[in-house]
């Protein structure tokens, strides 16, 4: 939970420069039985970057990384939209969409698991690929639909919660349990550990890279039905870009290391939440717009930099918090950071 | 040995590993040549392979500065982003204040390689992943761009103008712009330093083994904050050729180019994990991505977003391949 502290300390300044510049920022009022108040536009506009992001963490705690979400956003939102364009029912189209993203991850991961490239390559074919694959798909049009129903999904409200923060809470509560509950969430994080090793001692190793990879890319699916559910349009060019870099970024902000083998789901939530809430807290204290990437640039420095313990020695020169209890893992980790980017694709060799 | 005495044999016939992937790529770009002097008339033409260096002049120097970072086991996403602030910051001194070409080319150029410095200075010292830091690269560089300017700014400098409708006349009514001779030289330079200096032998030993380069008393802080220098320095240069190419400076120019510069650079052969790759590979990566550009636009009923997938599948083809060779090898 040290770990949380950070992020979540971030996260309360963020929100407290926000009560600085508009003193109404924490008030939520219910209006036509819908919730209103800033705070739930953060979360409802953040729900596609968290659900994404929730898939990315597991796959960067078996030490990989899936850089094609942003395509595979895309992609869903593409394919239901013509769907229903073409009459052929909302459960129809949002199965479709879903299974071909279910396919689509599996593929990554049998690309890592059983082929053995690197996460980064592996998913980076998918990346170029799944732009041009939704440009396709929707003809390089921008598909419009007109279904209420379809609406619902990212648009919509229930019980007064707007229906996105609805299915990314839904999602948290199954992901925490699955991971956290069963075993689940030890095997992935052995497999990030050392996928040879886990193997050896009688994982499955594949089998979790692919069901993560799955995963990811299910999770993907689901943001992107959301994001052109909410727009009521599919756009293969436009939606979900640059959304895998906010993910790995809110995942990282989270305190989940690019090495694999530890993941914190709490910490991606917070991370997430922070870009989300920088994106408002530019809008809500009068950062001309122009400059959102700037300030974005200056604050995720300024987080990866607290985070990294070099720098906390080199600036506060804390030598007592080198010997603080955290020492053997947090050698560890930097050993295996040093090296690079690297993946498992060394242990899962046959 | 008896093993010894094989591979002596072998020698002639068989092309050594580390050069396989060279070679593959290559053979490809030929029989993509091929296949579209057979298809398309007015194809097998000298200046067609010409048109794809003048048409690619920018991404090639980025890629070469591209080479230098994942040979060390690193990556750069900065890449696309400086190239369009080096427009922005060059449009916008020249039009503006109208500063003089020759006193705002060396400022991009140091603006390129100073954040690359900075970005290779946190790599290294603060043990953060290139990955993360050169996407804050991204974010910043772009965010420059556009707190100079969201429009696009077209740049009238007559020496820019020049050196834009300069064509270099070769033999047989061949030429190529002088963006091409800038580029090719770099990638000579570049070619130079990574295979006959004592810098570029680090840049491969780093890339190797880290621990090892380090144990073998190699600056190896000093290299890695090198390359991320070389590779600002060279997507500057990239901005640079870029403006004499579009002739104007623009935020949203070159959106994504890190990804064709890091599939270049795959397509090449170089190993993302470091420490195996040449700049050759490099340049017929780039070529190889330009050339698939050409067909289609030759082909002409097929859309702008099929490049995207050709491209995503020659990855995926060339990947499984260098795969292959490298299990092969290590048998």
């Amino acid at each position: 939970m040290k770990r949380l502290v950070w992020p979540a300390g971030v996260l309360l300044l963020l929100l407290a420069l926000n009560v600085v510049f508009t003193p109404s920022f924490l008030s939520i009022q219910v209006r036509d039985g819908h919730l209103y108040g800033s705070l739930i536009d953060i979360l409802r506009f953040g729900a596609p970057l968290i659900l994404v992001a929730i898939g990315m963490t597991l796959v960067i705690a078996t030490g990989g990384i899936d850089l094609s979400v942003g395509s595979v956003v895309a992609i869903a939102g593409a394919l239901a939209c013509l769907q229903i364009s073409l009459d052929a029912g909302l459960i129809t189209a949002i199965a479709l969409a879903l299974g071909l993203c279910l396919l689509l991850g599996a593929w990554n991961g049998l690309l890592v698991a059983a082929v053995g490239i690197q996460p980064i390559i592996a998913t980076l074919i998918l990346m170029v690929a799944g732009r041009g694959l939704a440009q396709l798909i929707t003809g390089g049009q921008i598909i419009t639909v007109n279904d209420p129903a379809y609406k619902m999904i990212g648009g919509g409200y229930w019980l007064t919660v707007p229906s996105g923060i609805v299915i990314v809470a839904v999602v948290l509560v199954v992901t925490a349990f699955l991971t956290r509950r069963l075993a689940l969430g030890m095997l992935i994080e052995s497999v990030g550990g050392n996928a040879e090793a886990s193997r050896l001692a009688g994982i499955r190793s594949r089998g979790i890279l692919v069901m993560v990879y799955a995963f990811a890319a299910l999770c993907a699916g689901v943001a992107g039905l959301m994001i052109s559910s909410n727009v009521s349009s599919a756009d293969g060019n436009n939606a979900g870009l640059w959304i895998e870099l906010d993910a790995i970024l809110a995942v990282v902000i989270g305190g989940t290391s690019l090495a694999g083998g530890r993941f914190s789901l709490a910490g991606t939530v917070l991370g997430a939440l922070i870009i989300q809430t920088l994106t408002t807290t530019i809008y809500s204290i009068g950062v001309p717009p122009e400059t959102t990437l700037l300030f974005k640039a200056l604050v995720v420095t300024a987080v990866c930099l607290v985070q990294s313990r070099s720098f906390r020695e080199k600036v506060f020169g804390g030598r007592k918090r080198a010997a603080a209890p955290a020492v053997p893992a947090a050698t560890d980790r930097t050993e295996r950071e040093t090296a690079g980017l690297p993946g498992p694709q060394d242990g899962v060799r046959p | 040995m008896n093993t010894a005495m094989t591979t002596g044999a072998l020698r002639l016939r068989r092309v050594p590993g580390k050069y396989l992937p060279v070679v593959v790529t290559g053979c490809l770009l030929v029989a993509m040549f091929a296949t579209g002097g057979i298809r398309y008339e007015g194809f097998a033409t000298g200046q067609v392979i010409l048109n794809v260096f003048i048409d690619n002049a920018f991404l090639l120097v980025v890629a070469v500065g591209m080479t230098f970072v994942i040979l060390t086991g690193g990556i750069d996403l900065s890449v696309g982003s400086v190239v369009a602030l080096s427009t922005m910051i060059a449009a916008s001194l020249m039009e503006g204040p109208g500063w003089p070409p020759y006193l705002v080319v060396p400022l991009v150029l140091a603006v390129g390689s100073g954040l690359g410095l900075v970005m290779g200075y946190i790599v290294h010292a603060f043990d953060i992943q290139p990955f993360i830091v050169t996407l804050a690269g991204m974010f910043l560089a772009r965010g420059l761009c556009y707190t100079i300017g969201t429009d696009s700014i077209p740049i009238t400098d007559p020496t820019f103008t020049v050196f834009a409708q300069t064509r270099i006349d070769l033999f047989a009514d061949l030429w190529i712009s002088p963006s091409v001779l800038l580029a090719v030289a770099v990638v000579v330079v570049a070619a130079y330093v990574l295979h006959y200096t004592r810098f570029g032998r680090t840049v491969y030993a780093t890339g190797g083994n880290e621990q090892s380069a380090l144990l073998m008393g190699l600056p190896v802080g000093r290299t890695k904050i090198a390359v991320y220098t070389i590779s600002g320095f060279c997507s500057a240069l990239g901005g640079v050729l870029l403006s004499f190419y579009m002739l104007s400076g623009y935020g949203l120019h070159a959106v994504g180019m890190e990804l064709d510069a890091i599939a270049a650079v795959v397509i090449g052969g170089t190993l993302l994990t470091g420490g195996s790759g040449f700049l050759l590979g490099t340049v017929l990566g780039v070529l190889v991505l330009g050339l698939i550009q050409t067909i289609i636009s030759f082909e002409g009923t097929l859309s702008s977003w099929w490049t995207k997938i050709f491209i995503g599948m020659l990855l995926f083809v060339f990947i499984v391949l260098q795969r292959l060779f490298s299990a092969r090898s290590r048998r």
